[in-house]
């Protein structure tokens, strides 16, 4: 499809806005740009139309199952949306008295409160943007807490190979050496490697839990305590929180700090890639450390109080992405205590549901009750007959189906990790199950043809060795 | 109970037989000893009540009838197109397109944002976008970090809460920021000369700057490519269109807060980090990249490319964690610039330019009102009045007017752009006449 450039015509334009009704003022010639931008030239029904053509070559959870492993594709409910486009909401300036937006201020206060307590922490801040800013905010936060109580040589931070990517590079980012340890094939702790990895430069350990391979780590407490007694701290990757909320929290299990992404556990829209959210929750010892500033609540109403001389300092301009908070807290409020767990128990439930289905026609990595997500491998499948992880994924396509997650966690070889969400209806899950299984025996039929999918998009597989090779990443500056 | 879920009872019941597991507890089966007590939470409600109280707390925030407060956040008119757009939920509900073949939309879209933000900054390359302006800020000073040179040289014209988030980030890779200090509210070239030294590796400076002045970003270019040293600029995207681009002062990368391209006010977020860079630096660039290729037919096609830089594959070796970045606001920043065009954007740029310099003239034709400096400005500028700035604020708040920022007892910093009118800029004179000392 041609891009808006292509589209462009001189003297078109779709911005409506009143004539200039003061004097115009010019600036010097000096410093003003030789060449205009070239931005496209184009009418309102030209932008109408191609942004309109683009959406129809996107595909989001309204538009079918998304088992998208460790992404949680569940339903962001309409109710978020509205609420968040209400004027009183968006048309509020960050740096307004507190006294005019005590709405807003509530909502933060609301939504910080209970996280707090879905999570076991006892302080939270809302301002980072992602789940990764949240991690990095916490590691920050870890750090500052050693430092300050002088103990400085803590630099290393220890990491399962099982672990999202995102761990290592935010503890990374935030001055860290990482030590990285083997798990067992599910994706567990190996004991005896954490206690050989902790020691007096242990800084803490990053932990999902239930890990990425949709297991929950049973030795949790065990682990708490080694990182615990080696002086470390231990950090929850908020990720798999949606297998869990409201019948265990990070808090209880022994966690200090934890990152929760709003967009996956807390419905707030994907957006094609952001914005999320990445909200810190902390244990009263790491508290002063946070970015500020925090709401409070005083006898005047809500106020914002500043970070202390202690904070890590801000990691965003303002308060962080307030109108994806606003869902959240939305969304908590619609599902209350009850809703809260029971959408966690029917996400463990769609999971096992499907794996119980999909078992021995593909070798799982769950070999009883996973959590929210389970991991199948197609290395037998590759080795038998030549089809890979990325086939099947690339022919669900064809069948209107999101692909799960693919070649993650790297500790399971060609695997397929699948994560319903408890927004999906058992005849869904049938469907899924049902077609995945006919896709079984498809490659098997004829696994060249296959390897072909998929056919029905507007383009077949990419070539993306050339576009890394020889990248073109702006339009009208291909080299050739 | 919700109706996110669309389970009955009896297909839990179906379900759970199938799983093998005598109810939804027994999911959890062995780990009862870490069950959390009660929570203190309240109890669920219908999506009618909690509409109702939304509205109720919207509606005890104040929306100002006018606006004169920017210091990083900018009112600007958003065309009807753009929220139509953005209000379709193939984009909205999509999870980053890793599956190139069904997400050709975002990540067309996506190539033209790129292409968008190397127009207007005159950057060479540039990426899917970043957390916000600040970050995007602290980011790019770590693009142009060198081994065995520690110090960056950053302006005090740049917004404190960008400076404040790049110290955060800074701190804890042990680089050291010194500020360049300002002459008559411009960067001093003198100043940077003195400080530069064999341990700088960059320098940055915001355009305009902080106080709303035009920042001789050329001169300072000079400077930085003469010590050999990397230039970061900090772009506001409206000025971009009216004033000599990032590229043409010599700058290696630009970064900027894209909230004004189309971002409601929405209490200060979520908003768009953008960057634009040098050629040579796209392999250092943090985040998604969207590059051009082709399918086995010949067909244009767009993926996420140069992912080799990134946490899922480099782990601890990455530059930078990004993952989810704001690829929605992204989205509404592309709408927005093709709906405003080269045009479009020009006449925003020139009508706030010329809106703030009316305001300025009115205002400091007023006894007591003063500019803080002689410098010229874009769409902000501070005023030093004999009245002091709290009075100043509760005046306007009175008549549903919202003031500048207050920088200290009688320095306010006051922004206008093309949504105030003469009317309410006449409005705001005739308050601030009344305000005596």
């Amino acid at each position: 499809m041609k891009t808006i450039f292509e589209k462009s015509q001189t003297g078109k334009c779709a911005l409506s806005i009143a004539a200039c009704d003061v004097p115009e003022y010019r600036l010097e010639e000096g410093i003003l740009r030789q060449e205009d931008a070239r931005l496209p030239e184009v009418s309102e029904i030209d932008v109408v139309r191609h942004y309109t053509a683009l959406s129809k070559r996107a595909y989001g959870v309204d538009d079918g199952f998304y088992p998208l492993g460790s992404c949680t594709m569940k339903y962001n409910p309409k109710l978020n949306e509205e609420v968040a486009a209400l004027p009183g909401f968006t048309g509020i300036h960050p740096l307004q008295c507190p006294r005019t937006v005590q709405g807003a201020l509530e909502v933060m206060y609301r939504l910080s409160e209970k996280l707090a307590e879905i999570t076991g922490m006892d302080q939270v801040t809302l301002q980072p943007a992602a789940g990764a800013h949240g991690e990095y905010t916490s590691l920050q936060l870890i750090r500052a807490y050693h430092l300050d109580r002088g103990d400085t040589q803590r630099n290393k931070i220890i990491v399962p190979d099982s672990a999202h990517g995102t761990n290592p590079a935010s503890a990374s980012m935030a001055g860290y050496s990482i030590i990285n340890i083997p798990s067992g094939p599910d994706g567990c702790v190996d004991l005896e490697a954490l206690k050989a990895a902790v020691g007096k430069d242990t800084a803490a350990l990053m932990l999902t839990n239930p890990n990425t391979v949709g297991i929950f780590e049973k030795g949790i407490t065990q682990i708490a305590k080694i990182v615990h007694e080696a002086g470390g701290l231990l950090y929850y990757d908020g990720a798999n929180l949606n297998a869990i909320m409201g019948t265990i929290r990070p808090g209880d299990m022994g966690y200090d700090v934890v990152h929760l992404n709003l967009h996956k556990t807390f419905s707030t829209p994907h957006g094609g890639g952001g914005p999320g959210s990445g909200p810190v929750g902390c244990k009263k010892a790491l508290a002063k450390y946070l970015p500020g500033p925090i709401v409070v609540k005083t006898q005047e109403g809500y106020a914002l109080s500043e970070s202390s001389e202690k904070s890590i300092g801000r990691v965003k301009t303002f308060y962080g992405n307030f109108l994806v908070a606003l869902r959240a807290l939305a969304y908590i409020e619609v599902l209350g205590k009850e809703g809260i767990k029971q959408a966690a128990q029917l996400a463990v439930l769609n999971a096992n549901y499907m794996m119980a289905r999909l078992k021995g026609k593909f070798p799982t990595h769950s070999s009883k009750i996973c959590m929210h997500e389970f991991v199948v491998s197609c290395e037998e499948i590759k080795k038998e007959i030549g089809v890979s992880a990325l086939d099947f994924a690339k022919t669900m396509i064809d069948r209107n189906m999101h692909p799960p997650t693919i070649y993650f966690p790297l500790i399971v070889h060609e695997a397929l990790m699948f994560e319903p969400t408890e927004t999906e209806s058992k005849a869904t899950l049938d469907w899924a199950c049902d077609t995945v299984l006919e896709l079984l025996e498809e490659a098997y039929r004829d696994p060249e043809a296959f390897k072909k999918h998929p056919c029905s998009m507007p383009i077949g597989r990419p070539d993306e060795v050339t576009a890394a090779r020889k990248p073109v990443i702006i339009f009208g500056r291909d080299s050739d | 109970m919700s109706t996110y879920t669309p389970h009955t009872a009896s297909e839990i019941r179906e379900m759970l037989d199938v799983v093998g597991v005598k109810n939804l507890e027994s999911l959890y089966q062995g780990l009862e000893g870490i069950f959390a007590r009660d929570m203190n939470l309240p109890a669920g409600k219908s999506q009618q009540e909690v509409a109702r109280y939304f509205e109720k707390l919207a509606a005890a925030n104040n929306v100002f009838g006018s606006i004169f407060l920017g210091a990083g956040a900018y009112q600007h008119y958003i065309p009807p197109v753009v929220k139509s757009i953005l209000s379709r939920s193939e984009f909205i509900t999509a999870y980053t397109p890793y599956q190139a073949e069904m997400s050709q939309g975002i990540l067309q879209a996506i190539f033209e944002f790129q292409s968008m933000i190397a127009e207007l900054t005159g950057m060479q390359v540039s990426n899917a976008s970043l957390y916000d302006g600040s970050t995007a800020l602290a980011d790019g000073i770590l693009m142009l970090s060198e081994k065995k040179k520690n110090k960056v040289l950053l302006s005090e014209g740049i917004n404190p809460r960008s400076l404040e988030v790049v110290r955060t980030y800074l701190a804890p890779l042990g680089f050291e920021i010194e500020l360049i200090a300002l002459e008559n509210g411009k960067t001093s070239l003198a100043d940077l000369e003195k400080k530069l030294s064999d341990d700088v590796f960059a320098v940055g400076l915001a355009q305009p700057n902080f106080y709303g002045v035009i920042e001789d970003a050329a001169t300072i270019g000079e400077a930085a490519k003469a010590a050999g040293v990397g230039y970061i600029m900090q772009v506001e995207p409206f000025a971009c269109a009216l004033l000599k681009t990032p590229f043409e002062c010599g700058a290696d990368v630009a970064v900027g807060e894209g909230q004004p391209l189309g971002m409601p006010l929405s209490f200060g977020g979520p908003y768009l980090g953008f960057i634009g860079a040098r050629e040579k630096l796209t392999r250092r660039m943090q985040g998604r990249i969207v590059g051009k290729t082709h399918d086995s037919e010949g067909r244009d096609a767009y993926v996420l490319t140069l992912q080799a830089r990134e946490q899922h594959i480099r782990r601890e070796k990455a530059g930078s964690s990004i993952c989810s970045n704001q690829a929605l606001c992204a989205l509404t920043a592309t709408v927005y610039m093709a709906s405003a065009g080269k045009e479009g954007m020009k006449e925003v740029a020139r009508q706030s330019l010329s809106k703030a310099h009316y305001l300025a003239a009115q205002m400091t034709a007023i006894d007591g009102f003063e500019l803080k400096y002689s410098s010229e400005f874009f769409n902000e500028f501070v005023v030093v009045s004999s009245a002091p700035a709290d009075l100043i604020r509760n005046k306007c708040t009175e008549k549903n007017i919202l003031p500048g920022l207050k920088l200290s007892d009688h320095e306010m910093l006051w922004c206008a752009t093309e949504v105030n009118s003469k009317e309410d800029i006449d409005q705001l004179i005739s308050v601030l006449k009344e305000v005596r000392p």
